[in-house]
């Protein structure tokens, strides 16, 4: 049992599929402390790169080095897709599933899901399915799924992509509130306001490369590269 | 066309009078496809979603065979099942041969891939939508398959009521295996095939009635049972 | 989950094996059983001996399969040429004629074919061969069936060189009669099945009475040498009671239609 799984580095790591480079090589470490953006224009390789980093895309060559063991690894991350993934059944259930694959049993677990529950607005529809939930409520669900875990890291994947400003801004301050606990946040977005508001530092994905990896107020302020410069101007760059 | 309501005649006259072999055979009708039912889901339902879910070299292999069965002609499987419990077959020392036993088993061979396949079928789409998610969650294969089956309960009812289907109106196997012996192995298909033989089309059409009937009230019964429509949702 | 499923296994094995009045299992032909003979017969049998016996109705064929498997514990069957090789090849204990009815020709009740005005079987199947109407044979080599290609080789007729007119149908009696009926076609049938056949149509019966017909039911008990299990006391009771007085009556006292099926000719000192 260690402390903590971070720092995590990635070392030429590459993904292919079926021969065909998705992402890499990739240098790069995640420390301990932080809220990192991942940016880039569409087809830039962020959602394969967090993917990477969690396990949920095969590694072809390199390394994806964590700290601590195997199974330390696997149950301190938590991850937030796109689209919220939601299982059938009542919000509750949702919410107790992690809870119930580690053996907690349902009454002991009934606090901390009422607890969640209540700090995502959604103490009212414990019982209701959760398919049937807006889609501001799913990813608010989705998060606090995540984070009944209590991960040491978390990733997300452009969370707000589809939701409206209220949801959004909703889920960016739980997001801000579990930064300042301690959990480390690795998180995609196309958002550049977003990022600006959350960033600690940015990961600047191109064509499948990690253009640029910086701290957030020097590559706002004065990125590097010309493409980086560009992707903020707003400019379409391929 | 006035056969047909002979037949509806001969349904109803039988039912009002509860007519006692109606009844018997009737009750060992659902006896035995129930049982094979049962049997067959126990078996079928956790394959289908195991062969969801797990991949390995000669899955589509497994797919399409576990499919091609449910093409199995159910006399030909009456046949085998014949031979195997034969005095003169390898399980003759049992003595199943020419009892509901022996049906059971029939059935349960003929209706298992057709319940594996449909389970299969919707759990897969199942684990497409929760694949990445029950993997984040480093869940283990048999939390897998828990989870799948729980949430996606109701396909399984579906699968398990298609082969519940098959099995009540199966004639084949089990005339060759059960023999048709009255009291002891008729049931209502053997039956209607046994009147139709004897050309009293009326009352094969009634018991024919009286077994869609009955295939009808233990489908409602078990979507009541397990309240299946809620807020309009399937 | 598991507990449903072994409880419904045991139940279904108990329920099979459950202790009941003796039964013995009796292979007969679909011929012998449309006649209805079975539902005077068995009850009395369960009076008097104490034997509850199970029928399994089935082909000629099936039933001397059963026989010679152990399947059953005796069969009833009319086919002499097949009961007596099945007894010379030992496995059956010996041939017990029991009873007899005869075959019938049946037909469209208008007789386009003649075969009403024919003299003799010989005649029946030179003008069935002639016509060329719709003929519905058995094709299952039962005893029905063995017994009609007999009588087509006693003509001189070759069945297998007859066109699309001649229908083998590969069913039991009351199925060919069916078949027969929808196409309004001859058959042969014996007279029992025929008699009690809910399903007529258009057929009517319209030869019969030529000594060639004679339909000869025989009662064979499986040999108990080759399959120990076989309930050779049970098969030797019934023997006895097929035998018997109480049978000759209740045989000979059978009618459909006011008219006696069968009748009794086994000799009572077996």
């Amino acid at each position: 049992m260690v402390d903590t799984i971070l720092p995590l580095v990635l070392t030429g790591a590459v993904a292919k599929r079926r021969g065909k480079r998705l992402i890499g090589p990739i240098d790069a470490e995640i420390g301990p402390l932080g809220f990192t953006i991942v940016m880039g224009p569409n087809g830039s390789g962020k959602t394969t790169l967090l993917r990477l980093m969690h396990g949920l895309q095969r590694l072809t060559e390199g390394t994806v080095d964590w700290q601590g063991t195997q199974i330390d690894v696997q149950k301190r991350q938590a991850y937030v897709f796109q689209n919220p993934i939601m299982l059938r059944r009542s919000v509750k259930e949702n919410l107790s599933y992690p809870l119930s694959l580690r053996g907690v049993s349902k009454s002991s677990a009934t606090k901390t899901v009422n607890d969640w529950a209540a700090r995502i607005h959604l103490d009212r529809a414990l019982e209701q399915d959760a398919m049937m939930l807006s889609g501001g409520e799913k990813q608010k669900l989705a998060l606090a799924r995540a984070l009944i875990q209590k991960p040491d890291v978390l990733f997300l994947d452009e969370p707000c992509a589809n939701l409206d400003g209220r949801a959004t801004r909703e889920i960016e301050e739980l997001l801000l509130e579990t930064s300042r606990a301690g959990t480390r946040i690795v998180m995609a977005t196309h958002d550049m306001g977003q990022a600006r508001r959350l960033a600690t530092d940015v990961m600047f994905m191109l064509q499948g490369n990690l253009h640029e990896f910086g701290a957030a107020k020097q590559f706002f302020a004065q990125p590097e590269t010309p493409q980086a410069q560009a992707f903020l101007n707003g400019d379409i760059i391929e | 066309m006035s056969d047909i309501f002979e037949g509806l005649k001969a349904a109803f006259w039988l039912l009002v009078a509860l007519d006692r072999d109606l009844v018997e055979i009737t009750l060992r009708s659902l006896q035995v496809s129930f049982s094979a039912l049962v049997i067959a889901s126990a078996i079928g339902l956790p394959f289908g979603t195991w062969l969801a879910i797990r991949r390995f070299r000669h899955r589509r292999t497994a797919i399409a065979v576990v499919n091609a069965l449910m093409g199995l002609p159910p006399v030909v499987v009456g046949l085998v099942v014949y031979m195997l419990f034969s005095r003169t077959g390898p399980f003759g020392v049992f003595g199943l041969l020419f009892t509901p036993a022996a049906m059971i088993i029939a059935q349960v061979i003929i209706i298992t891939p057709l319940i594996a396949s449909i389970a299969h079928q919707s759990m897969r789409e199942l684990w497409a939508d929760y694949h990445d998610l029950l993997i984040s969650l480093n869940t283990g294969p048999w939390q897998r398959i828990r989870t799948l089956m729980w949430d996606g309960r109701r396909a399984l009812l579906t699968a398990s009521l298609a082969g519940f289907g098959r099995a009540i109106g199966e004639v084949g196997a089990i005339m060759i295996v059960g023999g048709n012996i009255d009291h002891a192995t008729r049931v209502l298909t053997t039956a209607i095939a046994l009147e139709t033989g004897k050309g009293d089309f009326a009352l094969a059409l009634g018991l024919g009635f009286v077994l869609i009937g009955l295939a009808i009230v233990v489908n409602l019964a078990i979507h009541r049972l397990s309240r299946t429509e809620r807020d309009g949702r399937w | 989950m598991m507990r449903i499923v072994l409880s419904a296994i045991l139940l279904v094995f108990a329920w099979g094996a459950a202790a009941r009045a003796e039964q013995m299992k009796l292979a007969v032909t679909t011929s012998f059983h449309n006649s209805g003979l079975a539902d005077i017969l068995l009850p009395a049998i369960l009076r008097d001996t104490g034997l509850d016996v199970q029928l399994l109705v089935v082909g000629t064929g099936q039933a001397l399969r059963l026989g010679r498997a152990g399947d059953v514990d005796a069969i009833l069957v009319h086919s002499r040429a097949d009961e007596v090789e099945f007894v010379a090849r030992s496995y059956g204990t010996r041939r017990i004629e029991i009873m007899h009815n005869d075959f019938v020709f049946v037909g469209p009740s208008s007789d386009p074919a003649g075969i009403g005005a024919a003299k003799n079987v010989t005649q029946v199947m030179h003008a069935l061969a002639l016509a060329k109407l719709p003929f519905v044979s058995r094709g299952d080599s039962s005893g029905t069936h063995k017994k009609e290609l007999s009588l087509w080789r006693a003509a001189g007729l070759d069945q297998t060189e007859f066109g699309g007119w001649y229908r083998a149908v590969g069913a039991g009696m009351g199925a060919a009669l069916n078949t027969g009926s929808a196409m309004n076609a001859y058959l042969l049938s014996d007279r029992a099945s025929w008699q009690n056949f809910r399903n007529k149509g258009d057929l009517a019966l319209l030869f019969a009475g030529d000594l060639a017909l004679l339909n000869q039911y025989a009662y064979i008990p499986v040999n108990p040498d080759l399959h120990r299990h076989i309930k050779a006391d049970a098969a030797e009771r019934l023997a006895n009671w097929l035998t018997s007085d109480s049978a000759k009556t209740l045989i000979n006292g059978y009618k459909i239609g006011g008219m006696p099926m069968f009748t009794f000719n086994a000799r009572t000192a077996d």
